[in-house]
């Protein structure tokens, strides 16, 4: 006897069970209802549509010739109201249809925030393809986009609308990009791609309110940020529509509860999709949701099946990168991970190992791996054998005994090893074979790894594999040539053994020359002076010449004299005095540097006291351009003339300068004050960043753009200036007697995470207080103009020791 | 021969430091090391003419301030792979005054 099949819902998934169905030769009398006007889509295919790769006919799976082939009644467009299970009847919006079995496929429904302005036209989800035609509508006028969410369907929706010429910020509550499929590295370095792409990336952002009167305009932040916003797309994420089944009193849970054989708790009515609940789990991804679709098809021809979801990996690509993740990534007890990176190509891949298992995988930029890693952690195979090469994948396991250095090897000699530098692997090689046995030699030999250093342990790789057994790989790094230790354990030791000299330290940690070199010197210079500010002399010959000479040294040996303009501020007196300089001392070269002063260049080394002199007289001091120390405070105007201005920027920018200059720091600090989150003083890139909101001041340290380009993260959200100038100076006093020597901030914060930092500094006001006395004992010292100091005592040194020339000439 | 001419005190010059002498040839820089020893050697690096009177004085050695190749101050040869050779001028100490040869400056720089 034919049976009468009613399926709710046109999906991916009720598609693949009525292929199934069919092709198993059925005879059910199939009702098909589609809320949507339209059959089924491949909705994974819908963000090229979006962006424009693709129209709506590429997409379809199933035509109306499909339908008709196998005699299915379509009822698209038709909403059902109603499951009445005692008479097997379902309801549509225009009658009724019986039924000997039910499918309910439908789907799951976007979530949207509760929040005000919600419903305010401009306000879109990202489901199916009239949100997709709506958003392609709203992109061809341009403007701005904001899209909340930073998971998958959010960064595609911000791709599509970028590449249809929108300005489009994507808002995210987690602290990184795709959490679920992601881990904070690989978030980050794909934050990173879209970022350089125009896209801006809004992490830590809980949406507060969408603003506009009879139309979005804006969307609001907790933390007091607005973006404009013509268009706003919701895609926090998604939840299972079960409202149908919870009228007709079917058993829900988050989803509607189906057995193995996706039969819901009435034994005539099943469920596949989205919608569905299997054991606890949701499922999202497609390649479950056809397991279902098979499982239900045999059910429903009475065939023994039973659903059992398999791990899935996510291998994707997201706005043209390349994303795998697979297994459980999370860190945990008794996990340990083995972890690739190279920054020049954005590449980065982790493995998560658990009992010499594989247990979970990320990667980045390349996964051409990624199935093999996936298959390894399905079959649960044990990796112990492996291990060394694992990351490498499948190219470097088995045959003759494994290679760890296989990749390594394998590089071609025209391999960029160093990029900062141009170093070939080839070149290295030959140095190698040139008798540069160590670390030290090639770099000095090659300067591969001498730059950033980023590349170093892959120069101790190309050694390793070069030289075999020979070559024993350094376990820590020691400062340089003169110790063993490293940076942390000389800092240690000089706290520790209250070591107060530079020969006390080289004495009792035993350095193996006899007055160092220029590598540790300034570093130990450094950690002496800021660990005990009243008993160390600074040693000026322990310095690079810059600080020791209060300018930058230039190519031609000539330096620049840069004097400090608090907060940027100056004055026609001070631009005068900066002029009569430059034309008196025949200064080549005038400019504005990047953190908001004048900057003398091509000044003679002994003309150095005799421009200071002058400038000092008109009260203009060292600015301190060269220094490892405070920089610049960079500001915008602020509420004194800015109609955006939340606050007196300009002047906090002046107080902190004034706070903070003359301090020696690990590496040079540079700092900005934001009058509003326009942030035109691109505070969020600083060393430490304070954004000025209405409510306070938003203080955010560890950002960088350098060598790094990193965006600053929030160290505390205060009231008061007063707050904001404490958490600043604790933070740098903190940083100064922590961190190893050229470490900036971030790099810093990296190794001893900011929570660490933040109980110090904000949670714990003792410690915050102690650390500001401390920085006050070391200002007393330190804070006074270098400048006018060697103007009176030090002047012979930029002179000359004697002149022969004369006596030659005679 | 040589002519001695004292071009002023040891304690002119910094312990672990340097002072320019200029000669007709150029300038020449006259290093202290933490030994009181006293070496002169031209003041320009032979990879990008750096002014080796400002490098970091350590040991028998001075390192360059612009890209940090180091020198003997006793040779003037290059350490480690860089290749290159800094001229070196006789000096010494005598009674707390540094002398230079006199001779040595005239006769290059009348070449």
């Amino acid at each position: 006897m034919t049976q009468k099949l009613v399926v709710i819902g046109a999906g991916m998934a009720s598609g693949r069970m009525l292929e199934h169905l069919f092709e198993a030769g059925a005879d059910h009398e199939v009702t098909l209802f589609n809320a949507e006007p339209r059959g089924n889509y491949n909705r994974i295919m819908l963000s090229p549509v979006l962006s424009g790769d693709k129209d709506y006919a590429g997409i379809v799976t199933h035509d109306d010739g499909w339908y008709a082939a196998r005699g299915i009644t379509c009822r698209f467009g038709e909403h059902v109201v109603k499951i009445d299970r005692r008479r097997k009847v379902v309801t549509g919006e225009k009658g009724e249809a019986a039924y000997d079995k039910l499918v309910i496929a439908t789907g799951s429904a976007p979530f949207i925030i509760p929040v005000a302005g919600r419903d305010l036209p401009g306000v879109v989800s990202y489901r199916d393809l009239d949100d997709t035609n709506a958003m392609i509508g709203a992109a061809a006028k341009g403007g701005h986009a904001v899209v909340i969410g930073g998971g998958l369907l959010g960064l595609e929706a911000a791709a599509g609308l970028q590449s249809r010429g929108m300005e489009v910020t994507v808002i995210h509550l987690m602290g990184h990009l795709m959490e679920r499929q992601l881990d904070p590295a690989a978030g980050y370095l794909l934050q990173r791609e879209l970022e350089r792409r125009g896209i801006t990336v809004h992490c830590k952002g809980a949406t507060k309110a969408i603003l506009g009167h009879d139309r979005a305009e804006a969307v609001l932040l907790e933390d007091g940020t607005v973006y404009p916003a013509d268009l706003v797309v919701m895609a926090v994420g998604i939840r299972p529509e079960t409202r149908l089944a919870v009228d007709a009193g079917l058993e829900v849970a988050r989803g509607i509860v189906v057995d193995d054989r996706m039969v819901t708790s009435d034994p005539d009515i099943l469920a596949v999709g989205e919608c569905v609940e299997h054991d606890g789990q949701l499922f999202g991804l497609v390649a479950p949701l056809y397991d279902q679709a098979k499982v239900a098809a045999l059910s429903l021809r009475d065939e023994p099946a039973a659903f059992r979801p398999v791990q899935t990996a996510t291998k994707l690509k997201v706005t043209g990168c390349d994303l795998f993740s697979a297994g459980d990534f999370a860190e945990g007890e008794g996990r340990e991970d083995i972890v690739f990176r190279d920054p020049a190509r954005g590449l980065y891949k982790r493995l998560v190992i658990e009992d010499d298992r594989l247990v979970g995988a990320v990667m980045y930029g390349d996964t051409a791996d990624g199935n093999w890693f996936f298959g390894l952690i399905k079959d649960g195979t044990g990796i112990e054998a492996m291990r060394e090469t694992l990351i490498f994948g499948p190219a470097y396991q088995g045959g003759a005994a494994a290679d760890p250095m296989a990749a390594v090897a394998a590089l071609p000699a025209d391999a960029e090893i160093c990029g900062c530098n141009g170093v070939c692997k080839g070149r290295i090689v030959e140095a190698i074979a040139g008798g540069a046995t160590t670390l030290d030699a090639v770099r000095a030999e090659t300067k591969a790894s001498g730059s950033c250093g980023t590349c170093t342990g892959l120069v101790e790789q190309v050694l390793a594999v070069t030289l075999g057994d020979e070559f024993v790989m350094p376990t820590a790094k020691p400062v340089c040539g003169c110790t063993e230790l490293t940076h942390e354990d000389v800092r240690r030791m000089i706290k520790a053994r209250e070591l107060k000299s530079m020969p006390a330290v080289m004495q009792e940690l035993g350095w193996k020359t006899s007055c160092g070199c220029h590598v540790c010197r300034p570093a130990l210079n450094f950690y002496l002076l800021a660990d005990w500010p009243l008993g160390y002399r600074d040693d000026p010959q322990s310095r690079f010449v810059n600080e020791r000479k209060h300018a930058n040294i230039q190519k031609d040996g000539t330096f620049s004299v840069v004097p400090r303009m608090w907060g940027g501020l100056t004055s026609p007196r001070e631009l005068r005095a900066i002029a009569d300089a430059a034309e008196k001392y025949n200064v080549p070269t005038v400019k504005v540097t990047g953190g908001q002063r004048i900057d003398l260049l091509g000044v003679k080394g002994e003309d150095l006291p005799a421009i200071w002199a002058d400038l000092n007289r008109a009260g203009l001091v060292s600015g301190h351009a060269y220094s490892k120390g405070l920089r610049t405070v960079k500001t915008c105007v602020g509420s004194d003339h800015c109609r955006f201005g939340t606050q007196d920027s300009t002047g906090l920018g002046v107080k902190l300068e004034q706070a903070l200059w003359g301090s020696w720091t690990p590496h040079k600090v540079k700092l900005a004050v934001s009058g509003c989150p326009r942030n035109c003083a691109e505070a969020t890139c600083k060393d430490i960043g304070i954004v000025c909101v209405d409510s306070g001041y938003q203080v955010g340290v560890g950002g960088a753009a350098g060598m790094d380009v990193k965006e600053t993260e929030q160290l505390a959200d205060v009231k008061t200036e007063e707050e904001a100038i404490a958490l600043t100076i604790a933070f740098v006093q903190l940083y100064r007697e922590n961190a190893k020597y050229l470490d900036r901030p971030y790099k810093w914060i990296a190794k001893v995470g900011l929570d660490w930092v933040k109980a110090r500094v904000v949670d714990d006001p003792e410690s915050r207080a102690a650390l500001i006395e401390r920085f006050r004992i070391s200002q007393s010292v330190y804070q006074k103009d270098p400048w006018a100091d060697h103007v009176q005592s030090e002047q012979a040194r930029y002179a000359p020791l004697a002149n022969l020339t004369l006596e030659a000439a005679e | 021969m040589t002519t001695w001419i004292d071009i002023g005190a040891l304690d002119d010059i910094p312990a672990r430091g340097a002072r320019v002498v200029k000669t007709a040839m150029g300038c020449v820089a006259v290093f202290r090391t933490a030994a009181d020893e006293v070496f002169a050697l031209s003041d320009r690096c032979p990879h990008r003419g750096g002014p080796l009177s400002e490098g970091i004085v350590h040991g028998k050695s001075v390192t360059c301030p612009l890209h940090s190749w180091v020198f003997s101050l006793e040779t003037g040869q290059a350490q480690g792979a860089d290749a290159g050779e800094v001229p070196t001028y006789p000096a010494r100490v005598e009674g707390g005054r540094i002398l230079l040869d006199a001779t040595r400056l005239a006769r290059r720089s009348a070449a």
